[in-house]
């Protein structure tokens, strides 16, 4: 797709604007309108309504008042401001878990964090190497392809339960480390035993994507290396990884979102109301199951408000692109010469119309 | 790298001569590059048997007698199929799960492919205002924990919303809606980039022969991006199918269980034990289609994936 050249302002040459005129990409807005419509009104249903709804539980909580003649009890939904935050430490429901005697929330806060940190540095540092092996490789690569699709088809509680049975009490794993480890009975062990189930699940599809990314590196590039004598560690250090990074970061964004609001895994393997590996979810869908809908609205909100900062610094920090959009990137560019044209010239230049909103829409 | 040239001149030509020439072409190889070349047969196989070694364990504890569901030896001795009898126990409603599986995947994959295609159409090839801020609300929406709209869900299906008069637990509509949450961000974002793949002028070149915009997408686009409509299909029903967490919540009944679900509550015959030779092999069953389904179109399915970079 081709950006028009945008630097010529099309108000003061329409006829030449009219030659150039591209019927697929000049004055759609309206198509584009109706075309993106259903979709745009189903996650305004879906997601943009129960989000605003769950902001408006979370600053409720439900009264009930048990009359004193019928004995018969009256639920009432009262405004209960940032009560349902505020008890998370004010009032906290104290759990044994991982960390001592601890807040469930802070309890389950604690583990959503460190099971997305190490589960995602595993998984990134195991799928790079994997993909840094299959990328070598002249032959099977299609069969190794197949076999790492394997982790990733199988549903998750399905693998949840799998590694439930390995993790048995009288399981393999014990039997192979020949140790008698109780994986699943609350304790850390259980934790672990969930770090490893989530590496095995996600660490091959981290080496997919990471290997796309590497098929997309010319050899002149590793020549050049080469040339210039570098070990095979500076190769990696200083050519692989910086060319790779744009994939990487991307798929571990993804991959750090999708921990930090894991359900099933813990769920399968070591069931409800476990506190060494509870998560924000699971202890929130529990809240909601018992109809408390304020605290568990509020410890979504927690969570949803937790995913968007992480979001927020990849992309700020680690500059992972998610949109990619190269028409977009193209007007961002132009939009940022713009304006260093403007500071460093000051020359009062006719506006340009960029190329989004150019066409007939404009 | 030296080995490069190899495959390539011993495929081209044919003969003995192009056998020699392979020979002769291909350089003497150092003891290094011999350890190298060992160490990436080693990796590939660890990384294989790494994959599929627990999934093999899982087969194998299916095959089991129902008796010796905890046993620890690598081969099932005696083989039996019991467990495959057993999964379809009236007890287990099983085979009703399954088919709730089939009808929630199906109609969620359809309707998100049905409103999707037109939205990454557009999204691919139109050029209009908003569109950045179209795309991050539909990454957004893809990124956003389930949680946070069960919850207000779960209120409104059960009634305790005035204005929201239904009872929707149980139903497939409640199953199916909510999917289209995490279902179509997935798909769209998958097609759109599916779309960009496509060269703008075959479009354009339908356009000059006389066809509307519309009769371009209909009949020259839709039919070159059937593979990638095809592939994306294939990505949002494994998505679907895999759900938990929604039909869990929203399908409690025994007769609305989704297969994942109902894996999930499968009891043993006697008492507490947890009936694990029924469950590895109902995991089985439930994965085995799809696993065949994504091996024949492994190519395809981890193309999506890498476009899609969406999980």
């Amino acid at each position: 797709m081709s950006v028009p050249d945008t630097s010529t302002p099309d108000t003061s040459v329409p006829d030449q604007q009219k030659g150039r005129r591209n019927l697929l990409s000049d004055g759609q807005g309206f198509l584009a309108g109706i075309l993106l419509s259903p979709t745009l009104a189903v996650i305004l249903v879906i997601v943009g309504i129960p989000i605003l709804l769950s902001v408006r539980e979370a600053f409720f909580r439900i009264d009930e008042v048990q009359s004193q003649t019928t004995g018969k009890i009256t639920r009432y939904e009262n405004f209960a401001g940032l009560e349902n935050f505020t008890n998370i430490f004010t009032n906290p429901q104290v759990v044994n878990g991982n960390y001592g005697q601890l807040g469930r929330f802070l309890n389950a806060f604690i583990n959503t964090s460190l099971f997305t940190l190490i589960c995602v540095v595993l998984e990134t540092v195991l799928g790079v190497a994997m993909a840094l092996i299959m990328a070598k490789a002249f032959r099977g690569r299609a069969f190794v392809r197949a076999g790492i699709l394997v982790p990733w088809a199988i549903p998750t509680i399905v693998s949840a339960l799998m590694w439930k049975l390995i993790f048995d009490e009288a399981g393999v794993m014990n039997k192979i480390i020949g140790q008698h480890v109780l994986w699943t009975a609350d304790s850390p062990a259980l934790f672990w035993a969930v770090v490893m189930a989530d590496v095995w699940k996600t660490a091959p599809f981290i080496g997919l994507l990471t290997l796309a990314g590497l098929q997309t590196i010319p050899a002149e590039v590793y020549e050049a290396g080469k040339v210039d004598g570098a070990s095979a560690w500076q190769t990696f250090i200083h050519i692989t990884l910086p060319m790779v990074k744009p994939t990487l970061v991307v798929a571990v964004l993804f991959r750090t979102l999708d921990t930090m609001r894991m359900f099933d895994l813990p769920v399968g393997l070591g069931g409800f109301g476990k506190y060494s590996a509870e998560t924000l979810s699971m202890f929130s869908y529990l809240e909601a199951d018992a109809s408390r809908y304020g605290p568990a609205a509020a410890y979504s909100i927690v969570l949803f408000l937790y995913i968007v900062l992480v979001a927020f610094l990849f992309v700020k920090f680690l500059g992972a692109d998610v949109i990619g959009d190269d028409e977009l990137k193209a007007v961002r560019e132009q939009r940022r010469r713009q304006r260093e044209r403007k500071r460093a010239g000051g020359s009062s230049e006719p506006p340009v119309r960029s190329s989004i909103t150019s066409g007939e829409m404009a | 790298m030296t080995t490069t040239t190899a495959p390539d001149h011993t495929t081209v030509q044919g003969g003995t001569t192009a056998a020699e020439l392979a020979r002769l072409n291909r350089p003497e190889r150092t003891p290094k590059q011999i350890l190298g070349t060992i160490g990436i047969v080693l990796g590939m196989a660890v990384i294989v048997v790494y994959c599929i070694l627990p999934f093999y364990w899982m087969i194998v504890s299916s095959l089991r007698l129902p008796s010796m569901g905890r046993s620890t030896d690598f081969l099932p001795i005696p083989a039996s199929f019991e467990n495959y009898v057993g999964v379809f126990a009236a007890s287990n409603n099983f085979g009703r799960a399954l088919l709730n599986s089939v009808i929630v995947s199906t109609t969620t994959t359809l309707l998100t492919l049905l409103i999707g295609i037109l939205a990454s159409y557009a999204l691919a090839r139109l050029r209009f205002r908003f569109k950045g801020i179209v795309l991050a609300v539909i990454i957004a929406t893809s990124m956003f924990p389930g949680i946070t709209l069960l919850i207000p869900l779960l209120k409104m299906f059960t009634g305790r919303y005035t204005w929201f008069p239904f009872y929707w637990m149980n139903t497939y509509q409640a199953l199916i809606l909510p999917s289209l949450s995490f279902a179509l961000p997935l798909c769209v974002w998958n097609l759109t980039s599916f779309f960009r793949q496509l060269p703008v002028e075959l479009e354009q070149a339908a356009m000059v022969d006389g066809c509307t915009p519309g009769q371009a997408f209909r009949k020259v686009i839709l039919p070159l991006a059937a593979p990638g409509v095809f592939t994306t299909a294939i990505i949002t029903f494994i998505a679907v199918w895999n759900e938990f967490m929604i039909a869990l919540r929203f399908g409690q009944d025994t007769a609305m269980n989704t297969a994942t679900v109902s894996i999930s509550k499968f009891t043993g015959v006697s008492g507490f034990d947890t009936p694990y030779g029924t469950i590895m092999a109902a995991g089985v069953i439930v994965t085995v289609p799809l696993l065949i389904g994504v091996l024949i179109f492994q190519r395809r399915i981890v193309a999506g994936l890498t476009a899609g970079g969406v999980k």
